[in-house]
């Protein structure tokens, strides 16, 4: 059941003019604990709720959200007095459908007290300093829940109601100018985070960065960690599977559905159905089912993704693929992203290096020409592989390449797949040789 | 609309058993229109408007954040007792006179005057040029403007009401030639003033032209070299560089930092001298009070190459013993004011052109900017255009760079410094999930010796 006041904004909008309208309505509340200095800083709540209305009025699309409560004169007023200069509607709302089974929701994260949230930053700044009792850290524990509505003019009405966990430590170590930052974190809709995990980590990038190593100019192999493959790597490879982009013949892939342009061990999804996984939900932003599309198969292209009004300017099928924010409309977003898992491990990776490097973080990777799949950035938590050994920390050295060359020149893909910020489930990923350029130490 | 009067905010703030209390109420309308390629693909409306209160209590903080203002004293006592929860020490806030003002905007023209008609008709012009220079294969148009009125009363006794209107766009053009694609873009910005928007033809001429150019540049060989920035790039770098560790919510819980900026470091020569201030007027990092109610400075922050001073909010100032700044800000409602920058330029020096390149045998110029990020003792920057400068000239254009490289020597590195003062007003920067904060960042010409220089 919509609530009553979406009925309202709809039926003032067809009064209005409208031929098909649709309203989208958010109601969240976010409790941030923070800590600052090691210790316990800032305790918030934060709660928000909004309606946007999107109309088609002479077969164009208008547009206008608000947060003012009960504002539904204003919003329908905005959204039409845009739509005469909106684009052109290439689709129609959905009609109600079939919601696909996903849960996204446990009560049991609500009842998390905020006194359990302080539990779980104090346990993680605790055991990162364990580990390293210089080390200066934050935390921050995040519980969110939310619902999501959706109802539009040709009687499609949607709701489901998300929740979400959030934990992430962060430390930073400095010595003289020497400034160390590791930091790991994850994010589930249950009211658990595997914290040991999340200390594991932290505590492997203190151990692998005790000493600096020496780095040189060279295309060198590089191996990226889970993180570094999200970090580096994931931003400008699925850009190139945004419907929108291969329409209007920007993406590099635009004419590449079906043809093997990666190496066969790599293959990526993009899943909306993955239970209690942030990103998951049952249907997308505009009310269409929730899906698992394949990016990439054995090295092959295989999908692109797409919102309505993508879909109906390509004459394909929508992918559920819609993403909006309650002052935005939609765009083609991602929901979890999936990258198989190969049959190496990572210690058997850098152990088959004679001198190369591992990535963890790049500072500045989203910088540049994405769009092409260009990525490059500073390593600001690396290492250096010297005769199959991890002999410390790269500094003042910058990796740069194309993703979509580099992914068809990989060497391994590892079996240790991991979550990274809770949305990609991804496994290392070692590249055979990348431009490698160190300003010296 | 009328936000709430000053005796119902007072109300809510005051008596409470606190050592600090604020509220902020925002009231913000937004116009948005993108284009890509031949298709206008978004324009729309939106009203943002919400409020917050914030406490303190024995060093702790609470805050909460509501779109609704009503039963507002009961969100006040919600804050209060989360600060409770969380303080454990002393409450230490640097003093500032109670404030009462109202700060309207003075607009140069009002973008909320230009009819949706005329804003369209404008971009679809510079649209339709960008798209017909042969090679440009999309275009990309982001246009928004917002006006913004905010609230602030605490439990000093300040009440402020102030206005502000950002103009903000983006003109990028992609071209495309056999599977390889390059983009050239130009961000741009002006607070209260629409009328830049209306001369842009020159603009988009250049955005596209350059993309096409860029198909036939070669990349620029990774390595080390002299470097010459623009006075737009060399802005970014001074934001991103050295701009972030001024910030003293890095410097004043930790020992460690307070010893690597600790004043009076020497950082750069004698030419270098860097400020912040949202004093410097007509700006878009420039306002009257900032949202802690503290009236805006010009602070000298590198001053002869040494370090003089750094940007505070109350807390940070008073448990430094720091004179105030005036830099806490918030991007909305939904967020506590932290500490941000605002106008942050390097003072011109001295050198022309000619100077500055001369006596380079082989280096980078670059100009224009992509974006930048920080880490404190490392940075990068990416330029939107670079040519190569061969035995005291400029030559062949090449592909867009990436420059990195350690604040601590890159500064003292800076041995050139020019005299053509000019400011990038199109950027917005991000810290603490708060993102695009208006900002500004300036310098002159100047010249890095040894600058790490990437090949995309």
């Amino acid at each position: 059941m919509v609530e009553a006041v979406m009925e309202q904004v709809l039926n003032a909008a067809m009064r209005a003019g409208a031929s098909q309208a649709e309203v989208f309505r958010v109601v969240s509340e976010e409790t941030p604990v923070k800590f600052e200095a090691n210790r316990l800083k800032e305790l918030n709540a934060r709660q928000s709720a909004g309606l946007a209305l999107r109309v088609i009025a002479n077969g164009r699309i208008g547009f206008a959200s608000s947060t003012r409560p009960g504002d539904v004169d204003g919003l329908v007023l905005a959204a039409m007095e845009t739509a005469p200069f909106g684009p052109e509607a290439k689709f129609d709302f959905p009609a109600r459908s079939e919601p696909a089974d996903v849960a996204a929701f446990d009560w049991a994260t609500q009842q998390l007290a905020v006194d359990d949230m302080i539990a779980m930053g104090q346990r993680l700044i605790d055991a990162v300093r364990r580990v390293e009792p210089e080390i200066q850290c934050e935390a921050h524990i995040r519980r969110t829940a939310g619902t999501i509505s959706l109802a539009n003019s040709n009687g499609g009405e949607f709701s489901y109601r998300d929740s979400m966990l959030s934990a992430w430590v962060y430390g930073t170590l400095i010595r003289g100018t020497d400034m160390l930052f590791v930091g790991d974190g994850d994010a589930t809709c249950r009211a658990e985070v595997d914290l040991e995990r999340i200390e594991r980590e932290v505590a492997a990038q203190i151990e692998h960065s005790r000493r600096n190593a020496e780095t040189r100019t060279a295309d060198l192999p590089v191996v990226f960690t889970s993180m570094g493959v999200v970090e580096a790597l994931v931003g400008p490879l699925t850009t190139a599977f945004n419907g929108r982009l291969v329409h209007q013949g920007q993406s590099p892939l635009g004419d590449s559905l079906g043809q093997a342009k990666y190496d066969p061990r790599i293959s990526v999804h993009d899943d909306a159905t993955l239970d209690m996984r942030p990103g998951a939900r049952p249907f997308d932003d505009e009310g269409i089912p929730s899906r698992r599309t394949a990016l990439i198969e054995g090295g092959v292209v295989r999908n692109f993704l797409y919102d309505l009004q993508t879909a109906g300017l390509a004459h394909v099928e929508p992918t559920g693929s819609a993403q909006r924010s309650l002052t935005t409309q939609p765009t083609i977003g991602l929901t979890c992203l999936t990258i198989a898992p190969g049959d190496s491990s990572f210690a058997e990776m850098v152990a088959g290096i004679k001198e190369g490097i591992v990535v963890e973080e790049l500072m500045g990777a989203g910088q540049g020409n994405v769009i092409g799949g260009d990525f490059s950035g500073n390593v600001l938590l690396g290492y250096k592989i010297e005769n199959g050994e991890i002999v410390g920390r790269v500094k003042n050295t910058m990796v740069a390449g194309n993703v979509h060359q580099a992914l068809s020149r990989v060497g391994a893909v590892g079996r240790e797949q991991r979550w990274v910020g809770g949305t990609v489930l991804a496994p290392p990923v070692m590249v055979e040789r990348l431009s490698v350029s160190s300003g010296g130490s | 609309m009328e936000l709430l009067s000053r005796a119902e905010l007072e109300k809510a703030v005051t008596g409470l058993d606190a050592d600090y209390v604020e509220i902020r109420l925002d009231d913000t309308e937004s116009n948005r229109i993108v284009y890509r390629g031949k298709e206008l693909e978004e324009i729309g409306r939106a009203r943002s408007f919400g409020g917050c209160v914030r406490a303190l209590v024995n060093g702790g903080w609470g805050f909460a954040s509501f779109n609704e203002p009503v039963r507002l004293r009961e969100r006040a006592e919600q804050a209060v007792s989360q600060a409770r929860h969380v303080g454990k020490e002393k409450s230490t806030l640097a003093p500032v006179e109670p404030v009462v003002a109202s700060v309207p905007a003075i607009v140069l023209q009002d973008p909320r005057k230009i009819t949706l008609a005329r804003k369209k008709e404008l971009l679809d012009s510079y649209n339709d040029a960008m798209l017909s220079v042969e090679g440009v294969t999309s275009t990309n148009l982001v246009y928004s403007d917002a006006h913004k009125r905010v609230t602030f009363a605490n439990s000093e006794g300040s009440f402020i009401e102030q206005e502000r209107i950002d103009v903000v766009s983006r003109l990028a053009a992609t071209a495309r030639r056999n599977g390889d694609m390059q983009q050239a873009s130009v961000s741009l910005g002006a607070l209260n003033d629409f009328s830049y928007v209306e001369t842009l033809d020159e603009v988009a001429h250049m955005v596209a032209h350059r993309a096409v150019e860029l198909l036939n540049a070669p990349y620029c060989e990774a390595g080390v070299y002299p470097v010459v920035l623009d006075p737009v790039l060399a802005g970014v770098f001074c934001h991103e560089a050295f701009g972030h560790l001024s910030e003293s919510d890095h410097v004043y819980e930790n020992e460690r930092m307070k010893e690597v900026m600790v004043l009076g470091r020497q950082f750069g020569q004698k030419h270098l001298n860097i400020v912040d201030g949202a004093a410097v007027p007509d700006l878009r990092g420039s306002y009257a009070y900032d949202d802690e109610g503290v009236p805006a400075q010009k602070t000298d922050l590198i001053r002869e190459g040494v370090l003089v001073g750094r940007i505070h909010s109350r807390e940070t100032a008073g448990k430094m013993g720091e004179p105030l700044t005036g830099n806490a800000r918030a991007i909305d409602y939904r967020f506590p004011p932290i500490v941000r920058m605002t106008n942050t330029y390097i003072e011109p020096g001295d050198a022309t052109f000619e100077d500055i390149i001369g006596d380079i045998k082989l280096g980078v110029y670059a100009r224009n900017w992509y974006g930048g990020t920080t880490s404190m003792e490392m940075f990068t920057f990416s330029a939107g255009e670079a040519f190569m400068i061969r035995d005291g000239k400029i030559a062949e254009l090449v592909r867009p760079v990436k420059l990195t490289g350690n604040l601590f020597t890159t500064l003292e590195n800076i041995d050139a410094i020019g005299t053509d003062l000019d400011f990038n007003q199109g950027g917005g920067c991000g810290k603490g999930g708060q993102m695009p904060l208006p900002v500004s960042n300036g310098s002159a010409h100047i010249r890095i010796q040894d600058c790490v220089v990437g090949e995309r």
